[in-house]
């Protein structure tokens, strides 16, 4: 049977919305906003000719079919591709790509790993780094947001909870873009992606080795977990693959984003200064508004339904939770930026058993960053124009020229 | 319709009406209970929706799973036999008149 982008053609019910746009078009890529409207407004679920795929973006479908780990599984691939009829680009990670009762066990050591407990103590490292930081583009009349803070603090922090003895700022960061550009379809975002795979996850994979990592970090859990016989050692250097695919890049995007929010948002940063415990709720506004991940894909494994559609088995459906985290049914006044928002359910982080295992150590990097930007930092403004970087899955910035003034 | 009293570290009590299939954290958000921040929506991936199920209730609200234990482990405030995570509490007509105990912390 001939394939389209790694999976069986589907046909759809013919009750079924057909929604004809390409969700990975640059200039959607870049403004993703119409497409999410227009995507709720063509139906609860639609069917996308161009890459034979259903889609789902209001908050309900969304929500329920994202996270229905036992109807749309997350072992025929988050992407394109079925990995039941087409070979993975990498091993599949067994945490992401994985499902009961093989994630259950995977999940347990990686959650263990990223606990609040762990993170607890992770965070005056993550205090003082920020502080020396932000002090030292204190002194610049100008930064570059990407380069000198979303990506700075992270690669300074992260690897050095996670233990690495190497750290290479730009294969670090470079890694979690090329797998997100991979769950997307065959365009050149993803054709660039798996050329330079071989040499990025040639370095990521000897990086996750045993003897490449302290004995106190995060990864030296992950080997203990080993020890113990809950997983094998070879599923230990997987897990660590893991936090560095998932736990790098998308933190840079979050950060990235938060700094974009702010400088467009003034007076929601007045608000950050005049109550700075809202900085944990601030970053969660920034995720519900700017989606960094802004789409994983399911398969469905059996026939089954979406709002009393029926989906076939071996259909592939995009979860745009972009879309989701600006329905306005959901959200009342989505397109504005509130950090007193509070806007728990948001899905940036997933749901359900999928939900990202890492988000309590990216909660606490970004509570520990804007923290201390709160004390020390009186205005975020725009120093030029800000560039987004179009991923098939990511919704990153390329370039944030900012002004940071001192208070 | 259920109703469910949560009962603030100070002692003040708050009692809404809740429908049956909503969990016992829902609930408090949906009511704007001081105290249940629930960050990560019902993933069983924070603790910070933990609360101290009354004694008189404990019979009724089900037991904790492994993973439950696991992440109660790491809540804030200190884990007791009345520990819960409210999200993994699903309200039942049988659980009219419910009474949790908010903990000091959640973060």
């Amino acid at each position: 049977m001939r394939l389209i982008e790694g999976h069986r053609p589907l046909t759809p019910d013919s009750a079924i919305p057909v929604f004809d746009v390409d969700p990975y078009s640059e200039e959607t890529l870049l403004d993703p906003g119409p497409f999410y409207t227009a995507l709720r407004e063509a139906g609860p679920v639609v069917f996308i000719p161009r890459y034979s795929v259903l889609a789902v973006g209001r908050y309900e479908e969304t929500r329920k079919t994202f996270s229905d780990h036992e109807n749309f599984v997350s072992s025929r691939g988050i992407g394109m591709d079925d990995f039941k009829l087409e070979k993975p680009w990498r091993p599949p990670s067994i945490i992401l790509e994985v499902d009961p009762p093989d994630h259950t066990k995977t999940r347990k050591v990686m959650s263990k790993a990223l606990s609040p407990k762990v993170v607890r103590t992770l965070m005056d490292d993550f205090t003082a780094a920020a502080e020396a930081i932000v002090d030292r583009l204190l002194q610049q009349s100008e930064i570059e947001g990407v380069v000198d803070l979303a990506e700075a603090f992270p690669t300074t922090v992260f690897p050095k909870a996670v233990g690495m003895k190497d750290v290479n700022t730009r294969h670090l960061v470079d890694y979690g873009a090329i797998v997100f550009n991979a769950v997307g379809p065959d365009n050149a975002r993803r054709r660039a992606a798996m050329q330079r795979a071989p040499e990025v996850g040639g370095w990521i994979t000897a990086a996750c080795a045993r003897d490449r990592l302290t004995e106190d970090g995060l990864g030296a859990m992950v080997y203990a977990a080993a020890d113990a016989g809950e997983i094998t050692s070879e599923e230990a250097g997987m897990l660590v693959r893991s936090f560095l695919s998932a736990g790098v890049d998308t933190t840079v995007t979050g950060i990235g984003n938060a700094l974009w929010c702010f400088s467009q948002n003034p007076s929601q940063w007045d608000a950050l200064l005049e109550d700075p415990k809202l900085a944990r709720p601030a970053f969660e506004e920034v995720l519900r508004y700017t989606s960094p991940v802004h789409t994983f894909a399911r398969t469905a494994n059996l026939d089954t339904e979406i709002a009393d559609y029926p989906v076939p088995e071996g259909a592939k459906v995009l979860c745009v939770l972009g879309a989701a985290n600006m329905d306005p049914d959901k959200w009342g006044d989505p397109e504005v930026f509130r950090i007193d928002r509070r806007p728990v359910g948001h899905m940036a982080f997933g749901a359900g058993i999928h939900g990202c295992v890492g988000q309590n150590i990216a909660r606490g990097e970004l509570e520990a960053l804007l923290s201390v930007m709160a004390r020390k930092v009186a205005r975020i403004e725009p120093a030029g124009e800000a560039v987004w970087r179009p991923n098939n899955a990511i919704r990153a910035l390329d370039r944030l020229p900012l002004k940071l003034i001192a208070k | 319709m259920v109703k469910v009293t949560y009962i603030q570290p100070d002692g003040s009590e708050t009692t809404v009406d809740a429908a049956a299939g909503e969990s016992v954290m829902q609930v408090a958000l949906n009511n704007n209970i001081a105290g249940i921040i629930a960050e990560c929506g019902g993933s069983m991936a924070c603790a910070t929706c933990h609360v101290y199920v009354a004694e008189d209730w404990l019979g009724k609200t089900g037991s904790r799973s492994e993973s439950e234990e696991d992440m109660l482990d790491c809540a804030a405030s200190e884990m007791k036999e009345t520990s819960r995570l409210s999200c993994q509490i699903t309200l039942t007509e049988a659980h009219d008149g419910l009474r949790v105990h908010v903990p000091e912390e959640q973060v």
